[in-house]
């Protein structure tokens, strides 16, 4: 296990920084956020287009770069910092999904407008608050129409393409799991975006009422797949956490070295520097995990889905606290709307729950150990 | 490196070895002699038991001695700190005089710097050193000092000048632990264990030649020590050889470890024996708990992500880069995993927690992890300590206002013998 990032790596995380800098200030942030959409077009383009971060860790073979989850990880982490606006997780989330279960031909058929930016995907799963597993799962497959709801579904009013899973039933004695494709404009889709805490990511709900879906990589039970995508879309999102963390922890120092009370620099009181000190081994600790579970990711680590748990976990942990704290070392002006930190801190909120919340994963934990 | 010199080493040390290496001379004997060949300390300097070698052909110089399980000089204990220091700080005839039987083992040293006044702010040591004419007395008293009562000499940080301002009122010198004016006591802890002793000073002597450094700059000659000790605090408790080995060498080596490791036997306890946990729960039927599966779960995190954050640190340092925050955090995040493991064994074990020694699950053991853990977030730099160089250092916010400048006779202190 490499345990630093190599010269590309770093090279690959200043021109993510560098475009995030200058695509996403928090006037954009808070511009987009406002919109329905939910995204600039403009910056879509460049992102996937120009910059290929939409075809990180697709296979050259399907007109991505063929780069690893620790290359992916690293995109996320910088627009966790940025808190960028855009179908980036969903779209990247989809591509990861599909790797995992179609057939060569279908691959090639979805994954290079995916690379190119030119669809945007989603990756429609859950249904019930608090259940992320794959018994929770309800919407039904009934030779290819799809009956059912999805919630929380990561830019599911924009995207071309979905992902749904569903619970089969061929009429065989048992029901089983399957990973749908869903045209974003089929007949009898209806998408509705739902009101989040965190503008910065729009969720929808989606209603199919006989919508007619293609079955993706045979008709087996993907039940088995659909573990290993969400371990991948938690490892995914707990790199995107410390990004947002680590620029927390930032922004708090520098407005503790600024503000003065009581005639000297907030950061000079322990009460203040103490705080910051537990935000950077909160964010180091966790940025341990997910570095290590993406790169183990790469490596088919047979402890992948006990790491994927243990990186949610704990960027889940750390990231709420660090949020919490930064609002509560800026004091009054912390919580007014004009200051940024409520930003981060209600992605951090939505971010603690999506894909399993820190109790799920350290139950996951300790089942996944114990097998 | 440059592959033609590392194969010239190798060879020219290989040959030493064949020619010299001897598993059944005394340990003494053979230290001796590997002490003078400079193989000893090869990064030293040639004119100091040296071989003037760069610090990164070191690791073929150890790979050698491992390969064919040869003795190395003595490291254990405080030995190479003081050498260290002496090497940076001493003179030439303190070089000549105190290396060698470092070396060699054959001298034991101990670090007299804590005081019961002074643990976090060692520079407010009270230890006084005054000047008779002929020699410096030596008064006061030291706390926490592992090995003192088999030590031959000992590192000392006292007062010389109570005018000055604290840091630069201290002295540095190398006491003689056998004579009359030094007295060792056990210094018994709450885990029932005397790993450590006090030392009081009532006019002991230090002849004028056994001042280190020049007086005044012994806070600067303190904080060499105290580099190196930070550097060594692995190493330390990592003396490791197969038990089949035979010949006299490793049996005086053995019983030399066993004498120095002696004080840290309760240390893996104090960490919190993480390790423990799934067998205890498994054995007190606690998997089924599904509160102490979440805090076994948040242990584990805690262990791992300590575990591989020490490691993003080390593999940063072998590349050359510039270290990140990550070094500077294992000491803290070692007290949330002892402090974690301690709340998991106290669930785990339950009524049982009250008991110890045979009555005690584990034959006492558990009962050593809850009273030794405390001790964690203390030793080597409070917890609180920890944090204020994170802030200051790592995230370079600013020190607090200092309350101690000015003449030191005028700083607040704790109750203790008058300036």
């Amino acid at each position: 296990m490499q345990f630093t990032f190599n010269e590309e790596q770093d090279q690959l995380r200043a021109t993510a920084q560098k475009f995030l800098a200058d695509k996403s200030p928090t006037t954009e942030v808070r511009r987009i956020m406002a919109t329905r959409q939910g995204y600039d077009a403009a910056v879509w383009t460049q992102l996937s287009g120009e910059l290929g971060f939409t075809a990180t860790h697709i296979p050259e073979a399907y007109g991505g770069l063929g780069l690893s989850y620790a290359e992916l990880g690293i995109v996320f982490e910088e627009m966790g910092r940025s808190l960028l606006c855009a179908p980036f997780f969903a779209t990247a989330l989809a591509a990861t999904a599909v790797m995992n279960v179609a057939t060569e031909s279908e691959k090639s058929e979805l994954l290079p407008d995916i690379a190119t930016g030119n669809r945007i995907a989603t990756f429609a799963v859950f249904e019930t608050a608090g259940k992320w597993d794959s018994d929770s799962i309800r919407l039904s497959a009934k030779n290819n129409q799809l009956n059912g709801i999805k919630r929380y579904v990561l830019d599911g009013h924009i995207a071309d393409l979905l992902i749904v899973v569903a619970r089969t039933n061929n009429g065989n004695e048992t029901d089983s799991i399957g990973f749908f494709l869903v045209d974003g404009n089929a007949p009898g889709l209806t998408r509705r975006v739902v009101n989040t805490i965190d503008a910065t990511r729009k969720l929808s709900e989606l209603e199919f009422v006989d919508v007619t879906a293609r079955r993706l990589g045979g008709d087996d039970d993907q039940a088995a797949r659909l573990a290993d995508t969400l371990d991948l879309a938690a490892i995914g999102l707990a790199n995107e956490m410390v990004g947002g963390a680590q620029r927390l922890v930032d922004e708090t120092v520098k407005y503790a070295v600024e503000r003065i009370q009581f005639g000297r620099a907030i950061g000079s009181f322990q009460a203040i520097k103490h705080k910051c000190a537990d935000m950077l081994l909160d964010v180091e600790m966790a940025k341990s995990a997910a570095y290590y579970a993406a790169a183990a990711a790469e490596s088919h680590d047979p402890e992948l889905p006990a790491l994927a748990s243990l990186a949610k976990a704990s960027a889940s942990e750390a990231y709420m606290r660090i949020a919490a704290e930064c609002i509560q070392i800026h004091g009054g002006i912390g919580f007014t709307w004009d200051n940024d930190t409520h930003l981060w801190f209600k992605r951090a909120k939505s971010s603690e729950v999506f894909f399993g919340d820190p109790s799920y994963h350290k139950e996951q934990l300790i089942t996944r150990w114990q097998h | 490196m440059d592959p033609v010199n590392a194969k010239k080493l190798r060879q020219e040390l290989r040959t030493w070895l064949e020619s010299n290496w001897d598993p059944n001379a005394s340990l003494i004997q053979w230290r001796t002699k590997l002490t003078e060949s400079g193989w000893g300390m090869p990064t030293w300097p040639t004119q100091w038991f040296g071989k003037d070698l760069p610090q990164a052909l070191n690791p073929i110089v150890e790979e050698e001695f491992a390969r064919i399980n040869a003795v190395t000089v003595a490291r254990t204990g405080i030995r190479l700190l003081a050498a260290a220091t002496i090497l940076e700080h001493g003179n030439d005839d303190q070089k000549s005089r105190y290396l060698p039987r470092i070396l060699t083992g054959e001298d034991t040293w101990c670090q007299l710097f804590s005081e019961p006044g002074s643990g976090s702010d060692l520079a407010g040591a009270i230890t006084r050193a005054d000047f008779d004419g002929n020699h410096w007395i030596v008064n006061g008293q030291k706390v926490w000092t592992t090995s003192a009562h088999h030590a031959d000499h000992g590192l000392l940080l006292a007062r010389t000048n109570w005018d000055a301002p604290k840091h630069d009122g201290l002295s540095y010198f190398v006491i003689d632990m056998h004579q009359p004016g030094v007295s060792v006591h056990p210094l018994k802890q709450m885990n029932g264990h005397a790993s450590f002793n006090q030392v009081f000073f009532t006019d002991a002597v230090v002849a004028p030649e056994n001042q280190v450094d020049r007086i005044g700059n012994g806070w600067k000659v303190a904080m060499t020590t105290l580099m190196h000790e930070r550097r060594s605090a692995d190493a330390l408790r990592t003396v490791h050889r197969d038990h089949d080995l035979t010949g006299r060498i490793y049996d005086e080596e053995r019983d030399e470890t066993a004498t120095v490791m002696e004080p840290y036997k309760w240390y893996p306890q104090r960490a919190g024996r993480a390790d423990l946990v799934f067998e205890r729960a498994s054995e007190m039927g606690k998997m089924d708990d599904a509160i102490v599966r979440q805090a076994i779960a948040e242990l584990m995190i805690k262990v791992r992500t300590a575990e591989w954050t020490a490691r993003r640190a080390r593999a940063a340092q072998q590349q050359g880069r510039p270290q990140g925050p990550e070094g500077s955090l294992g000491k803290l995040a070692a007290s949330h995993v002892a402090r974690q493991a301690s709340k998991v064994h106290t669930m785990i074990s339950g009524s049982d927690s009250m008991l110890e020694g045979e009555d005690g699950p584990l034959a006492g053991l558990i009962a050593e992890i809850l009273v030794s853990v405390p001790a964690t977030s203390i030793a080597g730099g409070t917890d609180e300590i920890q944090r204020n160089i994170i802030a200051e250092r790592v995230l370079g916010m600013p020190k607090e206002p200092r309350m101690d400048t000015g003449p030191f006779r005028d700083v607040m202190k704790n109750p203790g013998p008058a300036a």
